[in-house]
């Protein structure tokens, strides 16, 4: 069974329709870029996925359990956990007590102060430079410092599948790259399955996985990001010429 | 008047403030409201003390409880009626506009106050409030009413434990997290409906422990009596810098310094008119930092 299925989305803002009849399935373990031109409805989708816009019509199920309409802390609460687009650090906050902030949720059970401290020690292990600076204030770090802290921050509430909207937004290619090796590292260590938000389709040809591509709200085009003669295809799709893609 | 008199009647006042201002910061940092109505809970607070009557004479209900029981009962009134605010109206009102809210709470402030005054009337009624407190006590010299030293440390205790519980416990964490990102908060599993309950029980809670200063230091109920700390204490809290605990605080403490202040400096002729300096130095602060003297970090990237 698919970890996440999603069936017939539609987004609406108002009388505006950012996405339309959305359906694609992700199976655990997986890693899917979805690419696309500005106003593709790639963040409303993730949106409407992590619950924060509900969506206005289809129905979407996580770990084998509807989640169409639920309220974002309960779709964290059942391990999917979304990383937004511009990163969204509580900057008055430290980078340990950043990363403390979702582990709340698990906090029932007996022992949870050592598994959060035992969590919080391999989230460091990856990430050393947020060790080296856990008492400084997040909104201090440098963007791709940031955008480590929040996938830390995300693995702390133990999740089933991260969902990523633009982790390379405003982020120097070098680190961009940085960032890139420490998430498929993780998710090749702990078998997470990635849903990745990016505008352009290279990173997902370099990295690989499949990748679907949006435009107008619609998926155009969904298949593996290395398969021959993908290039062209995309830029069809992508700038919509082209008679089929 | 001595000086340090002077400075104890301006920590008393300015503690009052603070107490205000942080109510309204608890809820404004979580939920971008501001609560016009927290006035009129304080007014409750001194009301439930009492049967309802329209007599000039107060039969009192709670209000001879030992103190022990009655601090309690109070902060638990306060604390119950603005949960009950919270779930009864603000809840509806969660993603309007931060307007909207507002005008909710003006609305939802007067419904209170109109249902204290067709109990009770509008008439102030005299009360004898923990009337241990008003014996005085030489602090280093200075003369004052047992009850403006513990207004003092009460202030002092309620900061102290409100910082604790900020900064110390899980839930404190999560309070601070949503407080600067809601939404964000939510993605990371924290629960929103709790986080907002809390914070509503707590300001109430503030509203309560006002309330028994105010109850005992003028010995009146009245149906307005909240009126004046809420004009002061959204005044801290903007000064302060909107959603900036530390903030709301610290503008109390200048604001009854300040009125403390002109008080016993202005020439007796212009007394009368203290409060317009006060205010005239309130519209100072905010040309020259609009933004609050502590802005609330988060604030900026919200759009």
């Amino acid at each position: 069974m698919s970890l996440l299925k999603v069936s017939d989305i539609g987004v609406r803002y108002s009388r505006l329709t950012a996405v339309r009849n959305v359906s694609f399935t992700l199976e655990e373990g997986e890693v899917l870029f979805i690419t696309g031109p500005n106003g593709a409805g790639k963040s409303s989708l993730l949106r409407a996925i992590a619950g924060v816009t509900p969506p206005a019509g289809g129905r979407i199920d996580f770990a084998g359990r509807d989640i169409t309409g639920l309220v974002p802390e309960t779709i964290a609460r059942l391990g999917l956990s979304m990383v937004p687009e511009g990163r969204d650090v509580f900057a008055s906050l430290t980078i340990e007590e950043n990363l403390m902030v979702g582990t709340g949720m698990h906090s029932g059970g007996n022992g949870w102060r050592a598994r959060a401290a035992a969590e919080l020690e391999t989230v460091y292990a990856t990430f050393p430079i947020l060790k080296e600076r856990r008492h400084s204030q997040a909104g201090l770090l440098s963007g791709g410092q940031q955008q480590m802290l929040v996938i830390g921050r995300a693995l702390m509430t133990h999740p089933r599948l991260i969902a990523i909207d633009e982790p390379s937004l405003g982020l120097a290619p070098n680190i961009t790259d940085q960032v890139y090796e420490r998430l498929i590292a993780l998710q090749q260590e702990r078998r997470l399955t990635l849903l990745i938000v990016e505008q352009s389709s290279t990173r997902a040809m370099l990295v690989g996985g499949r990748m679907m591509l949006m435009r107008g709200g619609e998926i155009v085009l969904d298949g593996d990001a290395r398969a021959p003669g993908k290039s062209e295809a995309i830029e069809a799709a992508y700038f919509g010429y082209g008679e089929q893609v | 008047m001595s000086a340090l008199q002077i400075i104890f009647d301006a920590l008393s006042l300015g503690s009052l403030y603070a107490l205000g201002a942080l109510g309204i910061a608890l809820i404004f940092g979580v939920m971008r409201l501001v609560n016009f109505a927290h006035g009129d809970v304080i007014a409750f607070c001194v009301f439930a003390l009492l049967w309802p009557s329209v007599d000039a004479i107060a039969i009192v209900f709670a209000g001879n409880l030992p103190w022990f029981l009655l601090i309690p009962f109070v902060l638990a009134m306060g604390a119950g009626l603005s949960v009950l605010c919270e779930l009864v109206v603000f809840r509806r009102f969660r993603n309007t506009n931060p307007a909207t809210m507002m005008i909710a709470s003006f609305a939802l402030g007067f419904v209170i106050r109109y249902f204290l005054l067709m109990l009770f009337s509008s008439r102030p009624k005299s009360i004898a409030l923990l009337p241990e407190l008003s014996q005085p006590v030489t602090v280093l010299g200075a003369r004052m009413p047992l009850l403006q030293l513990i207004t003092i440390l009460v202030t002092v205790g309620v900061l102290l434990g409100l910082t604790i519980f900020l900064r110390r416990t899980r839930f404190g964490l999560e309070m601070r997290a949503a407080a600067e990102n809601f939404t964000m908060a939510r993605m990371l599993g924290v629960r929103a409906n709790r986080v907002i309950m809390v914070a509503f029980a707590l300001s109430g809670a503030l509203a309560g422990a006002i309330a028994l200063i105010l109850g005992s230091q003028t010995g009146t109920a009245n149906i307005v009596m909240g009126a004046n700390v809420m004009l002061m204490a959204f005044i801290a809290t903007v000064i302060g810098g909107m959603g900036s605990l530390a903030g709301a605080v610290l503008a109390g403490f200048l604001l009854g310094a300040t009125a403390t202040l002109l008080q016993a400096l202005l020439p007796p002729e212009a007394r009368a008119f203290r409060d317009a300096f006060v205010y005239g130095a309130v519209i100072l602060v905010l040309i020259f930092r609009p933004q609050g003297i502590l802005s609330a970090g988060g604030m900026k990237e919200r759009v």
